[in-house]
């Protein structure tokens, strides 16, 4: 029986879109373990490494040129907001990873500022993951990953790196930041996989 | 958004049952050698993340999860706890 | 530190909102009643958690404002766009409830007990809270360390616990009350040279505020010949 503050709202109501556990938001929280790094489009670039050693590099105009995607998802944060209907721009990863050779199953994701996540290479395919660079029409702002970031809504959002720049693809597993640090390898929203053990 | 260790003193309280805020922590990366109170925190992520205030690498995370908390130390290299 | 406040098992404990205070149009301080009290240290902190009636839970850690001996309060400051300010500061009300996780903190700590040594305590907006709970403990006490408080404030209208703080350096940074002797400026060099202790004192100093303001006056109070381990710090935001 906990304390209830009267007049406290907190973040909003139930509704079925809602994994389990989770609220929905209207705003966009921004939360951040470490300084914004400022990345300006010219110094960009993005490199997918394979676990052959080869190295694919996109600059800024390379991303620019490729055919672009407009998902339009629900987001959902292991903090407990979710946030309906959110529009992005972006390059789907089945456009990146088309001409990249490789029989990995996992990859591993950086970004720049030194964040890392992990998760199946499968989930980055068949159309559920995207380089965003654009919210709501406009470029993605520094606070939320801009100039470009992951995008993988079906998993937590802690594996939607911001400031993306690169990504490993690898024969072994190897957790990242929040991976190594208590949070589920997976994250799943469905299944509630938020920690170790869930 | 971030503040400094202070601001992490129940929670560290939490985790160590006693408090912390004026144990010295030396950086893993750099060396820098100083109190708790003084790392940069960033409170409002997923989890309490500690950064060291010369070099901004990972001192410490903590993640609070449902019944325990998860303590990463990896970024400390030596930990100075007065008694 | 008494040995039996070693080992510290913590529990959020149930407080209702005794009183509420507007100090300025954007600070208000709240004073609780939290039965179990242990009671605090001058400058310690107390994590507020708030449940709303869907369960969803915040926390944030307040400085206490009041003095050892008196009921637990803090002073909050309202943040643009914050989730827990709004509410401490416009919606909560006398009898309402929170809990409370504390006191916590041991570094931005002032004793009286502490070997005689000039304290110099350095606000910068609501950074002033937990110094006025080492000021008003200093008082209450009757210590004879000398004390003196530099509290930088944007205007005015802004200055919490104006009575108390009166014979105290006032700052403004933006406006400041008509006849003024000094123009609106930050705290610099010059009034530091004029107000602090010398370094020749061995004088302690705490200084709290915005990050950038800390990291400002921190490092003038090391140009004026303070030393490092001498200047504690706090900062948010």
């Amino acid at each position: 029986m906990s304390v209830i503050s009267q007049g406290f709202q907190g973040r909003g109501r139930r509704d079925d879109r809602l994994p389990p556990g989770q609220y929905e938001t209207h705003d966009f929280p921004v939360l951040s373990a470490g300084p914004t790094p400022y990345i300006s489009v010219d110094e960009w670039q993005f490199t997918i490494d394979t676990e052959d050693g080869a190295r694919h590099t996109w600059s800024w105009q390379d991303l620019m040129a490729l055919p672009k995607s407009t998902p339009h998802v629900d987001i959902h944060c292991v903090t407990r907001w979710s946030k309906f209907d959110t529009d992005w721009e972006g390059v789907s990863l089945d456009v990146l990873l088309e001409d990249v050779e490789s029989a990995a199953e996992y990859a591993l994701v950086s970004s720049y500022g030194g964040y890392t996540t992990n998760l199946p290479l499968e989930d980055l395919l068949d159309g559920k993951a995207w380089i965003a660079y654009a919210f709501d029409g406009r470029p993605l702002a520094p606070e939320h990953g801009g100039p470009a970031r992951l995008l993988v809504p079906h998993l937590y959002f802690w594996k939607s790196a911001k400031w993306v720049r690169g990504i490993r693809l690898l024969d072994q597993d190897e957790p990242g930041f929040w991976e190594t640090a208590g949070y589920h390898n997976y994250g799943d929203p469905w299944h509630e996989q938020r920690y170790w053990g869930d | 958004m971030h503040v400094d260790g202070n601001a992490a003193a129940g929670l560290l309280t939490q985790v160590f049952a006693r408090d912390m805020t004026g144990a010295h922590g030396t950086c893993g990366s750099c060396g820098h050698n100083g109190p708790l109170a003084e790392a940069v925190v960033y409170g409002e992520a997923a989890g309490t993340v500690f950064r060291c205030p010369t070099c901004d690498n990972v001192l410490m995370t903590l993640v609070e999860a449902p019944g325990r908390i998860l303590a990463r130390l990896a970024g400390l290299r030596w930990l100075a706890v007065p008694i | 530190m008494a040995p039996a406040a070693l080992l510290q098992r913590l529990t959020w404990l149930p407080a209702v909102i005794a009183e509420a205070r507007a100090e300025t149009p954007q600070a208000r301080t709240l004073v609780l009643d939290v039965p179990g009290w242990p009671g605090h240290r001058a400058g310690q902190h107390v994590d507020v958690r708030l449940t709303a009636g869907d369960g969803y839970q915040a926390v944030r850690s307040y400085s206490l404002a009041s003095a050892p001996g008196e009921q637990p309060a803090i002073t909050v400051a309202r943040v643009a766009d914050g989730e827990v300010s709004p509410y401490l500061v416009d919606v909560a009300r006398p009898g309402d409830r929170v809990e409370i996780r504390g006191p916590v903190g041991g570094y931005f700590v002032w004793e009286p007990a502490m070997p005689y040594r000039p304290v110099l305590l350095v606000g910068g907006g609501s950074g002033v809270v937990p110094l006025r709970s080492i000021l008003r403990h200093h008082r209450q006490s009757a210590d004879p360390t000398p004390m003196r408080l530099v509290y930088s404030v944007r205007a005015p209208e802004l200055v919490i616990y104006r009575e108390e703080l009166q014979a105290e350096h006032l700052v403004y940074t933006r406006t400041t009350p008509p006849g003024w002797p000094r123009p609106a400026g930050h705290i610099d060099q010059g009034l530091l040279r004029e107000v602090a202790w010398p370094p020749v004192d061995s004088p302690l100093a705490y200084v709290c505020g915005p990050t950038a303001f800390v990291e400002h006056l921190s490092g003038a109070l090391l140009d004026l010949g303070y030393r490092a381990g001498d200047i504690r710090t706090e900062r948010y935001g």
